[in-house]
């Protein structure tokens, strides 16, 4: 069974049809690359994932229930995390703040509880070493790296039992190194049997760690198709028109 | 040996000493020490119970306001009214008292009234995206007003019934001798500063400073911490208020003029980031302390009482100045 199944979804804001009738599986443990030129509808379609938008038509089904939501928090809830362009950090805040944010653990009875710091920078430490990423929990954000910074948001999305991770353009501003650096850690989050929707621009990087790629073109997902079928140019032609559709 | 990754992770970057000496307070406190150790020497009156006695208590109703500014300058807002609320906060009690309710009543309408005006600024700010430093700058002038309109712009100094209770309140030392005021502004700390360190809201404001944006998007209640923060402020202004009416005896409506300026000197000083993000309460208690202590030390060295401002204005440019170099050194 499907862990994410969208049928026939459609958003219209006015008379701009953003999304148009688009249908698309997630599997567990699996990469699915979602690719198109700006303006495409991959932004509209992953917020109406992540619980921003609602569709105007179709449906989308969490492991076979319908999922209707109606704020950002109810997809968190529903187990869908979102790892954000600017990856939402606050530079005055240790790792394990950034990681905790809005849900910190605390401790203590009725309304007298105050923050468990010991716990939380335990199991930050943990998710840093699921990670394989050189993160300490006590750093402040402001004095890490973008591989780093990656982590710490990617961290985020392992607190609870995530089911679904999506990520929008996670390599788009960082070094090289750093960029082998942030597709180990979806690989890592792939091995936990977590499905991850990779938003990019860059090719390289979804042909590197992806196991699907689908491809938007004014609204209308004109290719979803396994990696190892498919290659760089034909990816290119379907994004720029070149190429008008294929099964 | 090969150092695991686990070892990086548990490793501590930062020692004790280190935090500590790239702490802005710590040195600020070092500057308070030195004062006073040097006016100890240097003059006679300094180290005197009474002086001593003065000092501490002329640093609380200071210290007491920038315990709540620093809440406001964490997320990166700013209150230009507290001035202006505590003098209108000083006679809604004063006139209230005055028309011989007890000091139970004339404390709650204080309160209310300082909840009242917190709240008008946070609501204008959190929810219709007014610049803080417009709807405070706005309330520093209608506070005022309201305060001359309360009391006819008359000099209060009759508290009806409970007028001793009033004045016992301000102006008495119930604990070894130490003032009221002092105590109460000690009391006022610790909760400030627990609740900086230890509780989720301390956290989320912390985060609205650093990163606005991103509290929001990671579901931290951006706007009604906001509101929460500028009522904190006001009620802050509206404590020390009440203890200095008791400790004056009296309330005219130009109570409290310029306060703001002092307050705002005093957070900053202590450490407090104007941008936002970075704030203690420790750092707004010792910074009102070393505005004190300047004032005080100038007046005991006899040097003219014009040039406080000069000395004033230069310990808040200082204070910030090694701040900017800490930051020019890392961002080398």
């Amino acid at each position: 069974m499907s862990v994410l199944e969208l049928a026939n979804i459609s958003k219209h804001f006015g008379a701009i049809q953003a999304v148009n009738d688009v249908s698309f599986s997630l599997e567990a443990g699996e990469v699915v690359g979602l690719m198109g030129d700006n303006g495409a509808g991959k932004s509209t379609l992953v917020k109406m994932i992540a619980g921003n938008f609602r569709p105007s038509h179709g449906t989308i089904h969490l492991e076979g229930k319908e999922l209707v939501m109606h704020k950002p928090a109810d997809a968190r809830q529903n187990g869908i995390e979102i790892v954000h362009q600017d990856l939402a950090l606050c530079n005055n805040l240790t790792a394990a703040a950034n990681v905790y944010l809005g849900r910190e653990l605390r401790r203590g009875i009725g309304p007298f509880r105050i923050l468990d710091y010991a716990a939380m920078y335990k199991r930050a430490g943990q998710l840093f070493a699921e990670l394989k990423s050189e993160t300490r929990p006590r750093d402040l954000v402001k004095q890490m790296s973008g591989g780093q910074r990656q982590a710490v948001a990617i961290a985020r999305t392992m607190l609870s039992q995530a089911k679904i991770v999506l990520m929008d353009e996670p390599t788009a501003a960082i070094s090289v190194r750093q960029v082998a650096e942030v597709l180990n850690l979806i690989r890592h989050l792939r091995d936990q049997g977590i499905a991850v929707v990779l938003i990019s621009h860059r090719m390289p990087d979804v042909f590197d760690v992806a196991d699907r790629v689908i491809v938007m073109r004014r609204g209308r997902k004109v290719a979803d198709k396994k990696i190892a079928s498919s290659s760089p140019e034909e990816v290119t032609g379907l994004i720029t028109g070149a190429i008008e559709q294929v099964a | 040996m090969a150092v695991t990754l686990d070892q990086t992770i548990a490793q501590k970057q930062h020692t004790f000493l280190s935090r500590l000496f790239a702490n802005q307070t710590f040195w600020v406190v070092i500057a308070v020490i030195l004062a006073c150790l040097f006016l100890s020497f240097a003059t006679d009156s300094f180290a005197t119970s009474k002086n001593l006695f003065n000092i501490t208590r002329n640093v609380t109703f200071v210290a007491i306001v920038a315990l709540g500014m620093t809440f406001v300058i964490i997320t990166g807002g700013i209150d230009l009214s507290v001035g202006s609320v505590l003098c209108l906060c000083s006679m809604v009690l004063a006139v209230t008292m005055h028309a011989g309710y007890s000091i139970e009543i004339g404390i709650l309408a204080t309160i209310v009234t300082a909840l009242a005006i917190g709240a008008f600024n946070g609501v204008l700010i959190a929810y219709l995206g007014f610049p803080p430093f417009v709807v405070t700058l706005g309330m520093l002038s209608v506070a005022r007003s309201l305060a001359m309109v309360a009391s006819n712009n008359t000099v209060v100094f009759q508290f009806g019934p409970d007028h001793q209770k009033l004045l016992a309140l301000g102006g008495g030392a119930w604990v070894f001798g130490i003032a009221n005021p002092v105590l109460y502004m000690i009391v006022l700390a610790l909760i400030t500063g627990f609740i900086l360190r230890w509780t989720k809201f301390g956290r989320h404001i912390f985060a609205i400073g650093g990163n606005e944006h991103a509290a929001t998007l990671t579901g931290v209640p951006v706007k009604q911490i906001k509101v929460a923060v500028y009522m904190i402020s006001a009620l802050s202004a509206g404590l020390a208020g009440i203890i200095q009416t008791g400790w004056l005896g009296a309330v005219t409506t130009n109570l409290g003029t310029g306060m703001e300026l002092q307050v705002i000197a005093a957070t900053v000083i202590g450490g407090a980031n104007l941008a936002g993000g970075v704030g203690t309460a420790l750092g707004a208690i010792v910074g009102a302390a070393l505005i004190e202590v300047i004032r005080n030390s100038l007046g005991l060295l006899g040097i003219n009482a014009f040039w406080q401002g000069t000395f004033i204005g230069g310990a808040i440019i200082l204070a910030v100045l090694f701040d900017r170099i800490r930051n020019f050194r890392r961002s080398d």
